[in-house]
């Protein structure tokens, strides 16, 4: 159904050189119109170049980017239709509030009036009723994101450019700006393109995510498929917490696979739940909230096998404990939504685990 | 006693620099003809006879066209190569820039000796045009500095920004480039005005038969009637001196305030 939605931006083969540094290797990707899209990976791994090279501030070796079907070789960054909210905001310091929102409109054919008008819905819009005439260079941290929200906003490009927009904001700013960035977004129904490390970010903003390392698109996916259904050990690291058991391969027969893996014993997974991407040995992967402790009287609906509690971490609402399975050498990490009435265990304490093996990732 | 020391040695090395230029006022205003303590009276004739020197007001004439076009022309020299230094990369920048502001620290007498022989050897007469090319050599490694320091505390995303929101590289430097250096540029302007108006060494080698302030000063100590007069005229010069610089260390204190930049720089 989603798939139906037109193309906005669409990135054919694209390849960036800084002289002899290859931050960019061969991104092919196609961004759809009205999504809100992010670009996540650690530091360095080309993010802020590749959005650059759509706003139209960084030229590209060799590919194509193409915005609204149109091939953007050669079109300034002044004509594209895009707009960009720079992670130092970048507000115009000698300027109010309320011009730097009217920045762009300087050509616009509209009457002064309904400009200020524009102004004043664009400021409403963010939150800064009535912020116009203040003094750009006295705002907060918080009301300069908003700013530039606004300025950006207010000529309705095609596509929103944020780079990382909020990552000099404290963690409760943060929280409350990530909630309305997506509101915002609803709103206008604009293509938003974000740029962020950290993954939580991504996973709680975006309609999908293109998992970036060393200047390649590792997993373009949405952030469902991406956590539950990583293609590379890589990408399963980087995406939240999974642990993995050493395994080894049996036989294959066209939708079954069956696998034998430590701690686990033997398993049968569906084809899908297997991602071939990586070489080497292979192994199992499960994410914390997979794995179960079974108290008295309990039962596994599919699974279960014996842990011994090595590690507590009492988190309130959660607790996570690091267990090791009987016959593994590993401990791996389980997390458990405490509920009242039930013990937290302690360590060395000798439990049984539930686990279901339609939970379970095949790395090979 | 440590503390002691220093401040003796403090208050010393103020008296020393300050009490030549103290005496200025003290001696324009004392009714004698010599420069000599006691003081005999209060007078203000010799602030009065400035307005009747013909050959002085030549002379101030020249010094303010010389100065002017100095400042004018070494700040806009300075503009270029400081947005040159600060943005971009270029072969040989290290050295050029070093070239460019060798003249900050060469003897004055060598460039001045320099350019009469070149000057001469093309056959160009001495005039006070003369005097702007050196003064504007002289002039420009100062703009410059004050110069790269407000263009150095300039983001660079606030130029993307302009473009972004659809301004050409044209009007970005109209719109955001020039208003957020423009202290800078103000301060520029007026150090190298000062510094030109005090010049003495390049002026007097390449003047010709023109005369300006400094060397008309120098010129008047030849006759010891006329040096209460001089003290006179160098009261003005040092209130005027004091209230430019000071105009401009405000202006370049008020510029890097405005973009939020680190205080890196400045003469005062
Ligand atoms: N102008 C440039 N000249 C040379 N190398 C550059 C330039 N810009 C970026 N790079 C290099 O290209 C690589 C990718 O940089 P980029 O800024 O896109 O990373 P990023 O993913 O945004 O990282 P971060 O999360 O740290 O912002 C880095 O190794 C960086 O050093
Ligand atoms: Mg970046």
């Amino acid at each position: 159904m989603t798939s139906e939605k037109p193309t906005m931006i669409e990135f054919k083969d694209v390849h960036k050189y800084y002289g002899d540094y290859h931050a960019l290797r061969g991104i092919t990707a196609k961004i759809r119109a009205g999504e809100f899209f992010s670009l996540l990976g650690p530091s360095g791994c080309g993010k802020t170049t590749l959005l650059r090279t759509i706003a139209g501030f960084e030229g590209i070796s060799s590919g194509v980017v193409m915005i609204d079907g149109k091939d953007m070789e050669g079109v300034p960054a002044n004509v594209r239709p895009t707009n960009m909210v720079f992670q130092s905001y970048a507000i115009f310091p000698h300027l109010t509030v309320a011009q730097n929102v009217g920045f762009g409109l300087r050509k616009d054919p509209r009457s002064k009036a309904e400009k200020a008008q524009a102004v004043a819905e664009a400021l409403d819009m963010v939150g800064l009723n009535g912020y116009g005439d203040r003094a750009a260079h006295a705002l907060s941290g918080g009301q300069r994101q908003r700013v530039a929200l606004a300025r950006a906003l207010i000529l309705k490009p095609k596509v929103l450019l944020l780079d990382e927009p909020l990552s000099a904001l404290d963690k409760k700013m943060r929280e409350q700006m990530q909630l309305e960035l997506i509101k915002l977004q609803r709103q206008v129904g604009i293509t938003f393109i974000l740029v962020t490390h950290d993954q939580e970010e991504a996973l709680v903003m975006s309609d999908r995510i293109a998992v970036m390392f060393e200047g390649e698109v590792a997993q373009l996916d949405d952030p469902e498929t991406l956590y539950r259904r990583p293609n590379s050990r890589k990408v399963a690291d980087f995406i939240g917490t999974m642990n993995f058991l050493p395994a080894k391969i049996l036989s294959e027969s066209g939708e079954k696979v069956e696998v034998e893996a430590e701690g686990f014993g033997k398993i049968t997974l569906n084809a899908e739940q297997v991602s071939g991407a990586n070489s080497g040995a292979a192994s199992i992967g499960f994410r914390p909230e997979t794995l179960t402790i079974l108290f008295e009287g309990q039962t596994a609906a599919d699974r279960e096998s014996m842990a011994t509690v090595e590690e507590v971490v009492y988190y309130g609402d959660m607790t996570y404990y690091d267990i090791k399975l009987d016959g593994t050498t590993e401990t791996m990490r389980l997390s458990m939504r405490n509920v009242f009435g039930r013990p937290v265990l302690d360590i060395g304490t000798r439990t049984r685990v539930a686990w279901s093996s339609g939970a379970l990732v095949l790395f090979r | 006693m440590r503390g002691g020391w220093f401040r003796v040695y403090t208050i010393v090395y103020l008296i020393f620099l300050y009490a030549p230029i103290i005496l200025l006022p003290i001696f324009a205003f004392n009714n004698a003809t010599t420069v000599a303590f006691p003081l005999v009276g209060f007078t203000t004739e010799w602030f009065g006879q400035l307005w009747t020197e013909p050959a002085l007001h030549k002379a101030l004439k020249n010094s303010l066209i010389i100065a002017i076009s100095s400042a004018i022309l070494a700040t806009s020299f300075g503009i270029f190569a400081a947005r040159a230094s600060t943005r971009y990369r270029f072969p040989f920048k290290a050295p050029l820039m070093g070239l460019i502001m060798l003249p900050l620290v060469l003897p004055e007498v060598i460039v001045a000796v320099a350019l009469l022989a070149v000057l001469l050897g093309m056959g160009l007469n001495l005039s006070i045009f003369t005097v702007i090319l050196g003064h504007v050599l002289i002039c420009t490694p100062f703009a410059i500095a004050i110069l790269t320091s407000a263009f150095q505390s300039l983001d660079q995303s606030l130029e993307e920004a302009s473009y972004d929101l659809g301004e050409s590289a044209v009007s970005t430097f109209r719109l955001v480039i020039l208003p957020l250096v423009m202290p800078g540029i103000i301060s520029a302007l007026l150090i190298t005005f000062t510094i030109s108006l005090d010049e003495f060494i390049i002026a007097f080698f390449l003047a010709g038969n023109e005369n300006t302030l400094p060397v008309y000063i120098l010129g008047q100590f030849r006759f010891p009637q006329n040096v209460p007069v001089i003290m006179a005229l160098g009261t003005i010069l040092v209130c005027l001196s004091i209230a430019l610089l000071a105009t401009a260390e405000y202006f370049r204190r008020r510029g890097i305030a405005k973009t939020g930049g680190k205080d890196t720089g400045g003469f005062l």
